[in-house]
């Protein structure tokens, strides 16, 4: 038994997942209703529901870091790339009152995520091949993509009125979960999948933790990094799409602003370390949901916009502790060496 | 006299590592002025003797004493402060400052509120002319070699007023001469009246500088020695615990293939050369055969193995495998090739360290086959098992982070990496440095014996001795150019190190 509460307080899912069960026991306090979930018009609604819907853009940012950060990078640019995704998106369907798209929606959706794509490969070329830090290689864009946006959107708020591109951050006719939901279950199996029938996991850990070693061993650094900054630039513009939708409107200033701050702290929360090496994108999601419910949190509990980045920190630092296995020894030792059950009460109490 | 003054004394050392009782109940005694060699076998324990006293880890169990005083560093600036230096086995320095920098990190003299650069440059100048190093120390470390970055690591352990000097591995990357003056200083710090701690792997190293010798096997104590009164024999016997197997009784091997007609030949390298680093050559590599590179440090015997494997961009000239032309940018396309190379640098370009030791072996065969054609869990497992078996790989499992093996054990893990590829073609360099004579010898037997199989092997050494036993043919390498090729008769010690110096005495 001891030995068994050892081997769950080791696992790496385990800090992150006690981090989220205090943010829920928190809120089923001091929160009228959190656990009610209610069906209207055939949808369901519910502060949890909300939750998730609400992480789903950082939940796929988060995914697409991960692997960026296993190799012991960093991608600045993603909240930049998701304004672009979305500022394109939105000008090819365009701001016709009477809900009329210029172009097929379809196209507008591909061309977007396309031009996502190739911001991404664009740093993954400056980091894989031509070995720029990763931190300066990304901050290119993230000056220069709210940019773009702006040149794509001619400086306008576009506002789309086309009633199917409300869809992507709302609910889909027939489907009673919200659609970025279904979007990030999908764009999680496909990596879980591909991670779990290739080597690719263990070659972007192997990068991480040494890429001198593993060029030498065999395995293809470069590709390996423009991979994961191609697939981080990705997960941004299907990020940016569901932004986008949610306010239907492209707005290139404020969409995805600071997220990629977020989606760092998600990665980070979930315990891949910023050197690189061993992930865990399940760890990751977890994350992306603590942060998400921080936000979510605070403003159910009423405090104002202004000081919400403040209490925010506050928390992150809380959590952030409690993951620091020095800090928890020194702390209280007691409750680490006693394993999840008490560590629950511990946090009922506080 | 002084000498017989123990300067340092731990009693009841024990240490403990996940799955590994690395030190159990040592004691050890320095006296002051006496240089004490620390002899064993890898995994026997003198790394984290060395690493307990100089409050790297935290012992489990036992006293140290310095000058009589319990002391109890837990930090390895504590160890600093009361007296303790250290010089490790690789150098732990920071490449991209300056040689100054490096010998006054954390101890810069202050004039005014500020650092005062010109004292500390004056001052680590003087610091290495002791060592009759004359360099510009205001150049980034990674601008020097090994052996001098070596030399400014000692320079700064003798800079910091140190009473007990420890020296884990200091020698491995010296040259003789180096060796030479490293250990006319000792010599004077003897005189001085400072206890040396000295760990090495060289046997003569051992029997011309050390007084005493304790040795240790397997984290416990087998005893401390005079120096002068334990022939080598002996000691080698008690470092193994075992008869020792003699090292000369190596067979080479009938490796009169040497014969066979040039088209057999693996490799065939013409004109081949990258400039900067080693200029054009020719050289056929034949299977079955274990072909020597030899030349002292920087003579271009490595950058030859990494133009071969692809790791350097050759610049110049052809290479055929298997009378095919090929060319190859990458490692990936000389592994694809047949070809397989265990690195110099073991823990730069070798391991990886945060993986364990199952998937430290699969790696080379999974990028060998393809990202998308994953190595089933399973078969990982059996490959790791088979070869922690066939090299007898000391660690707790397979599970095991490699980073946490002892050097010669992550060497076996490397080889294993390598072997799991059935090369045609295996590059070894320095595949024994840094390891006990025990290892060593199972590693050249393992060269000569995967040769007889039908490998071609290229073996790469700046011990003379351990060439001379494995390999069937030598390239001797000067001045990073390729200047003879040896065979047969031709290889004797004497004869080698002729060609080596190039005949005339050009000393410095």
């Amino acid at each position: 038994m001891q030995n068994r509460l050892k081997n769950i307080t080791k696992s790496r899912l385990f800090w992150p997942l006690m981090a989220l069960a205090l943010m829920i026991v928190f809120n089923i306090i001091f929160v009228d209703d959190f656990l009610k979930i209610e069906i209207k018009d055939g949808n369901l609604f519910g502060r949890i529901i909300d939750i998730i819907n609400r992480a789903a853009p950082l939940m796929l940012m988060a995914i697409g870091m991960t692997l960026v950060i296993a190799t012991g990078g960093t991608d600045l640019s993603v909240g930049s790339v998701a304004a672009i995704s979305g500022a394109l998106v939105c000008s090819l369907i365009g701001g016709d009152f009477k809900g009329v798209a210029q172009h097929p929606f379809a196209v507008a959706i591909l061309a977007a995520l396309a031009v996502s794509l190739l911001a991404g490969a664009w740093n993954g070329f400056l980091v894989g091949k031509l070995g720029i830090q990763p931190v300066v290689a990304t901050l290119i864009l993230f000056v220069a993509g709210r940019g773009i946006a702006q040149l794509i959107t001619e400086g306008q708020i576009i506002t789309v009125y086309y009633k199917p591109f409300a869809f992507l951050g709302g609910f889909a006719p027939g489907i009673p979960i919200p659609f970025s939901i279904i979007i990030v279950a999908i764009v999680l199996t496909i990596v879980l999948l591909v991670l779990k029938k290739t080597a690719l996991g263990l070659f972007i850990e192997s990068v991480g933790v040494n890429a001198t070693s593993s060029r030498f061993t065999g395995i293809s650094v470069t590709k390996i990094k423009f991979l994961v900054y191609t697939f981080s630039g990705l997960c941004a513009g299907i990020a940016g799409l569901i932004i986008s939708s949610m306010i239907r409107a492209a707005d290139a200033n404020n969409a995805g602003l600071m997220s990629e701050m977020d989606a760092i702290l998600a990665v980070a929360i979930g315990g891949t370390s910023m050197a690189g090496g061993r992930f865990s994108i399940g760890a990751s999601m977890i994350g992306a949901l603590i942060v998400q419910s921080i936000t979510t949190t605070l403003y159910a509990v009423g405090v104002s916009a202004q000081v919400l980045p403040l209490i925010k920190a506050i928390v992150v630092i809380a959590i952030c502790l409690v993951q620091a296995e020095e800090f928890r020894r020194k702390a209280f030792g007691i409750f680490a060496k006693k394993g999840g059950v008490q560590n629950e009460k511990a946090a009922a109490k506080l | 006299m002084a000498e017989n003054n123990p300067i340092l004394k731990m009693f009841g050392i024990c240490k403990t590592f996940p799955g590994v009782k690395a030190l159990q109940n040592v004691d050890f005694m320095l006296r002051a002025g006496e240089v004490h060699c620390l002899m064993g076998e890898n995994g026997a324990g003198k790394s984290t003797l060395i690493k307990v006293l100089t409050g790297v880890e935290k012992l489990d169990k036992g006293e140290i004493f310095l000058d009589g005083e319990n002391i109890l560093p837990k930090t390895p600036l504590e160890a600093q402060a009361v007296g303790i230096s250290t010089v490790y086995q690789e150098v732990n320095l920071c490449p991209n400052l300056s040689v100054a920098e490096n010998m006054f990190i954390g101890r810069e003299p202050i004039t005014a509120g500020r650092i005062n650069w010109k004292e500390i440059n004056k001052r680590a100048e003087a610091a290495l002319e002791k060592l009759n190093v004359k360099i510009d120390v205001t150049q980034t470390l990674d601008s020097y070699s090994v052996a001098i970055q070596q030399m400014v690591a000692i320079a700064r352990s003798l800079d910091v007023s140190a009473k007990v000097l420890i020296l884990d591995e200091p020698t491995s990357s010296l040259d003789k001469n180096e060796v030479d003056k490293l250990f006319e200083v000792l010599r004077k710090l003897k005189k001085d009246g400072i206890g040396i701690i000295f760990i090495t792997h060289f046997l003569d190293q051992v029997y011309e500088i050390s007084d005493r010798i304790t040795v240790l096997r397997n984290g416990e104590l087998v005893g401390e020695f005079e120096t002068a009164a334990l022939p080598r024999v002996q000691l080698v016997a008690k470092m193994i615990g075992k008869e020792f197997d003699e090292l000369a009784s190596l067979n080479k091997g009938n490796v009169a293939v040497a014969n066979i007609e040039d088209d057999t030949s693996f490799i065939k390298a013409r004109g081949l050369g990258s400039s900067g680093t080693i200029k054009p050559f020719d050289l056929d590599i034949k299977k079955g055969e274990v072909l020597g590179l030899v030349g002292l440090l920087g003579s271009g015997r490595t950058e030859t193995a990494r133009v071969l494997f692809g790791a350097d961009k050759a610049d110049s000239g052809e290479l055929f495998i298997n009378n095919r032309k090929v060319s190859m940018t990458s490692p990936i396309d000389a592994i694809k090739q047949g070809m397989a190379f265990c690195p110099e640098d073991r823990k730069k370009e070798g391991i990886i360290g945060d993986l364990t030791v199952r998937e430290n072996i699969m790696l080379a065969l999974q990028a060998k086959r393809g990202m998308g054609k994953y190595i089933t869990r399973k078969e990982q497992e059996q490959l790791a098992d088979k070869f922690i078996k066939l090299l007898s790989i000391k660690t707790a499992g397979p599970e095991q982070l490699i980073k946490n093996l002892s050097g010669g054990n992550q060497q076996k893990v490397i080889l294993a990496r390598w072997l799991a590829t059935e090369p045609d073609l295996l590059i070894l360099d320095e595949p024994t440095r840094g390891i006990d004579v025990g290892t060593k010898t199972e590693i050249q037997k393992l060269v000569v014996k995967l040769a007889e199989e039908g490998m071609a092997v290229v073996f790469i050494s700046s011990e003379l001795d351990e060439e001379l036993r494995t390999c069937s043919r030598m390239a001797v390498f000067r001045d990073r150019q390729k200047i003879a090729e040896l065979t047969g008769d031709d290889l004797t010690e004497h004869y080698v190190m002729q060609t080596i110096a190039g005949g005339q005495n050009d000393a410095e």
